[in-house]
C-alpha cells in the first residue's frame, strides 16, 4: 500500500533536516502506529506524505500503490486514495460543512472519472455516516469546524474519512484533546472503516488510543528515523517506561 | 470665497455642458438651490482630501468617457423573485419594458412627472437629505445630481409593500451619461424592499434619498452589473426614525470606476442601520466605498461590513466613519473593512474613522488586508478539492459576513450564485 524508502526531508525556508532516512512499508489492510517523543518528525512525515508546502524532499521516495506521490499535488494524492486526519482541523467560516463534504467527494469522483453524486444521493449517505459518529444535522449545517469542540472537530475528520473512503489513512494525533468518551467514539468510527483494502498509519503519543485501534505493528520514531519496530507490546513498554530506555537501547 | 483655479475650471467646464431640466415651481427652486451648492463647493478634483484615494477626474469631466457594452445575462438577477420591474435604459425610463407602477402598499411615481407639478410631497425630501449630508463633508457630485437629474422614482410606502420593487438599469449606448435621482419615503410601520441591478450607463450619477419614519423598514439590495468599462458615482442618503430599520447591501463585480457613498443619520431612538458590500475586481477596477453614519439618538445600532476581493492590479478603497453625537448614548457601532488580495499587484486603501462624543457607547472598527489562508487552502486540497475551486471556496468564505447581511434568503442565494459564476469564469 504505502512504501517509504530512505526519506530525507528538510524545511524549505531554513537549513534544517527533519526526516533523516525513514523506511516504512505498510501492507493493505494493516494498521501501523508511529510513536515517538516530541520533535521526532512524526507530524512532518504526515505533512510530507499529504503534500503540504514548506518541505523539501532531499532523498528517498514514497509510493502509494506503486505510484510516486511526492511529485503529486495534494488533491491528486487525495484522489489517489490518501487521507490525512489533521491534528488541528482548520476552521472555514462561511462554508457549510455539507457543502465542503460534497465538494470534496465530488471533486475526487470527478478526478477518478466517476459520476458525481447528486444532492439527494449525497444527503442520504452523509446522514447515515454522520449518525454513527453522533454528528447531528446542526453540525452538518454549520460552517466547517467553526465553533466545534475539540471532540466535534475530530469526529468531523472521521466523517470526512468515511465519506471519502480513502485507501490509505493517516491519523495525526487524532486522540489529542479528546476525552475518554470522544476517543471511544472516534476509534469506533475508525474501526468501522477497517477493511482488507484499507491501511492506517496512526500517529500518537499515547498507548491508550491503541487500546481502541489495535495496531499490527508499532514503530518508534526519534530524530527523524524509525528506530525500533515491534508488536503492540512495544506501545505498552512506552506507556510504562517512556522513551528513554528504548532510545538508549538503540543508540 | 473663490474656488481654487483648477476646481473652478472643472466646475465651469462641466456646468457649461449642462442645462437645468424644466419643471414646476418647487422642483425649479430645489434644482437652483442645488446648483448654487455645486457652484459654492466646486466639483471634486484629485487634490481634495475626500478624494485622495479615488481620482474623480473622469466622473467630473464634461463628457462621459466611452464604455464598451457587455453582453446581458441570459438569466437576469432576481429572476426567480416576484417583483415589480422598473426599467431604465441609459438613464431613460422604458415604459414598454417596465411593469405597471401600481402595487399594494406603495405609491410609485416618476420624478420627471412629479417635478412638473407645482406642489408635491417630494419637495420635503428632494435634495433635503442630500443637503443635510453635505456636512461635515462636502459631496458636490450629489448636489450636481439634485440639480440635473433627469428622472428617477418617487416612492411612498404606506404599508407592507406587496413585493420588492426592482430597478433595472440597462446600458445600451457606449457614451451614455445618466443622472437619476430617487426619493423614497417609508411611512410609519411600512416595509419596503428595493432591488437594483445593472450598469445603467457609460457613466452613471445616481442619488437616492430614503426617509424611514418610525418603525418603518427599508431593505435594499443592489448589484452594479457586469460591464467592465462603466463608471459610477452613487449616493445613498438615509434618515432613520425611532425603531426603524435600514439595511443595504451592494454587490460590485467589475466596473472601471465605482464610488458608492452612503450617508446615514440615525435620528430616532432604537433604530438599526446596516450597510454592507461585496466587491470583486479583476484588473482595471477601482472600487470606493465611502460611508458616513451619524448616531444622533439613543440605543441605536449600526453595522458597516465591506469586503473586497482584488486581483490583477484591482484597487479597493474604503473610507468609513461612525460619528456619535453628544447624547447618543448606548450606541452600538460596528465597522469592518477587509480585502483579500489574490496577488501582489492589487491594492486596498482604507481609512476607518470613529468620532465619539458620548461616553456610554460600544464602537469597534477593524480593517485588514490579507492573502488566501495557506493552511485552509491545504486543508481543502488535502480533501481532493483542486486549487482553483478551493481558492473560490475560501473567497466565498471571506465574503460570507457581508452576504449574511442580506435578510431575504432567496435574494441572498441569487447574489451568491452571481459570485460563484464570477469566480468560475475566472477559473476557466
Amino acid at each position: 500500500m504505502l512504501e517509504i524508502k530512505n526519506l530525507h526531508v528538510k524545511l524549505e525556508e531554513e537549513d534544517k533536516q527533519i526526516l533523516k532516512g525513514v523506511d516504512l512499508t505498510l501492507e493493505p489492510g494493516k494498521v501501523h502506529a508511529i510513536m515517538g517523543p516530541n520533535g521526532a518528525g512524526k507530524s512532518t512525515l504526515s505533512y510530507v506524505l499529504s503534500g503540504k508546502d514548506g518541505y523539501e524532499v532531499t532523498e528517498g521516495s514514497a509510493t502509494l500503490l506503486g505510484e510516486d506521490i511526492l511529485e503529486m499535488e495534494p488533491e491528486e494524492r487525495a484522489s489517489a486514495g490518501l487521507f490525512l486526519a489533521f491534528q488541528y482541523p482548520v476552521e472555514i467560516p462561511g462554508v457549510g460543512n455539507m457543502t465542503f463534504l460534497r465538494t470534496a467527494v465530488n471533486a475526487q469522483r470527478k478526478a477518478r472519472g466517476e459520476e458525481e453524486l447528486s444532492a439527494g444521493e449525497f444527503l442520504k449517505i452523509v446522514r447515515e455516516k454522520a449518525k454513527s459518529l453522533k454528528i447531528d444535522a446542526d453540525m452538518l449545517k454549520r460552517p466547517v469546524n467553526v465553533g466545534f469542540s475539540g471532540g466535534e472537530k475530530k469526529r468531523n475528520e472521521i466523517l470526512q474519512m468515511a465519506m471519502l473512503e480513502p485507501k490509505m489513512c493517516i491519523l495525526d494525533e487524532t486522540d489529542s484533546g479528546l476525552d475518554v468518551d470522544a476517543m471511544k467514539l472516534v476509534s469506533e468510527g475508525v474501526n468501522a472503516l477497517r477493511d482488507e483494502g484499507r491501511s492506517f498509519l496512526v500517529i500518537t503519543h499515547y498507548q491508550r488510543l491503541l487500546d481502541h485501534i489495535k495496531p499490527d505493528l508499532v514503530h518508534i520514531m526519534a530524530d527523524g528515523r524509525i528506530v525500533k519496530t515491534g508488536g503492540p507490546e512495544l506501545a505498552l513498554e512506552v506507556e510504562n517506561n517512556g522513551y528513554t530506555d528504548i532510545l538508549e537501547e538503540v543508540a | 470665497m473663490a474656488l481654487p483655479a483648477p476646481k473652478q475650471d472643472v466646475t465651469d467646464a462641466r456646468l457649461a455642458a449642462m442645462t437645468l431640466p424644466e419643471g414646476g415651481v418647487w422642483a425649479r427652486s430645489a434644482r437652483e438651490d442645488a446648483l448654487a451648492r455645486v457652484m459654492a463647493m466646486g466639483l471634486p478634483t484629485p487634490r481634495d482630501e475626500y478624494w485622495k484615494y479615488t481620482n474623480p477626474t473622469s466622473l467630473v469631466a464634461a463628457a462621459a468617457p466611452e464604455a464598451a457594452l457587455h453582453e446581458n445575462d441570459a438569466i437576469p438577477l432576481y429572476d426567480g423573485i416576484d417583483r415589480l420591474k422598473v426599467v431604465f435604459v441609459d438613464g431613460s425610463f422604458d415604459a414598454e419594458a417596465s411593469d405597471d407602477l401600481t402595487l399594494e402598499g406603495v405609491e410609485i411615481e416618476r420624478l420627471s412627472d412629479v417635478t412638473q407639478m407645482d406642489i408635491h410631497w417630494a419637495k420635503d425630501l428632494y435634495g433635503v437629505l442630500e443637503t443635510n449630508g453635505q456636512k461635515p463633508v462636502e459631496r458636490p457630485m450629489a448636489a450636481l445630481n439634485t440639480a440635473y437629474a433627469t428622472d428617477g422614482l418617487v416612492i411612498r410606502a404606506t404599508g407592507q409593500v406587496a413585493k420588492p420593487i426592482a430597478l433595472i438599469y440597462k446600458h445600451e449606448s457606449t457614451t451614455s451619461d445618466a443622472i437619476l435621482h430617487h426619493v423614497i419615503r417609508v411611512e410609519e410601520g411600512a416595509d419596503l424592499t428595493l432591488l437594483e441591478n445593472g450598469p445603467a450607463a457609460a457613466r452613471f450619477n445616481k442619488a437616492m434619498e430614503v426617509d424611514v419614519a418610525d418603525k418603518g423598514a427599508f431593505h435594499h439590495v443592489r448589484a452594479q452589473g457586469r460591464d467592465h468599462e462603466r463608471r459610477a458615482n452613487t449616493h445613498l442618503f438615509g434618515r432613520l426614525g425611532t425603531e426603524s430599520v435600514f439595511k443595504s447591501f451592494t454587490l460590485t463585480a467589475n466596473g472601471r470606476l465605482t464610488r458608492n457613498e452612503v450617508v446615514l443619520e440615525l435620528t430616532g431612538d432604537d433604530a438599526q442601520a446596516h450597510v454592507a458590500g461585496a466587491a470583486l475586481g479583476d484588473g482595471d477596477f477601482h472600487h470606493d466605498d465611502t460611508v458616513f453614519i451619524t448616531h444622533d439618538a439613543v440605543n441605536c445600532e449600526s453595522r458597516q461590513v465591506f469586503k473586497k476581493v482584488l486581483r490583477n492590479g484591482a484597487v479597493g478603497v474604503f473610507q468609513g466613519k461612525i460619528l456619535v453625537q453628544p447624547g447618543a448614548q448606548k450606541t452600538d457601532g460596528y465597522q469592518i473593512s477587509q480585502s483579500l488580495l489574490l496577488d501582489d499587484d492589487s491594492q486596498f486603501l482604507a481609512k476607518p474613522e470613529l468620532e465619539i462624543y458620548a461616553d456610554d457607547v460600544i464602537c469597534s472598527h477593524g480593517s485588514t488586508s490579507g492573502a488566501i489562508d495557506e493552511g485552509a487552502l491545504f486543508y481543502l486540497r488535502s480533501r481532493g478539492v483542486p486549487e482553483g475551486p478551493a481558492t473560490d471556496l475560501l473567497v466565498l468564505s471571506f465574503l460570507a459576513e457581508a452576504i449574511d447581511e442580506i435578510e431575504n434568503e432567496a435574494i441572498a442565494a441569487d447574489i451568491l450564485s452571481r459570485l460563484e459564476a464570477w469566480l468560475a469564469r475566472r477559473r476557466s
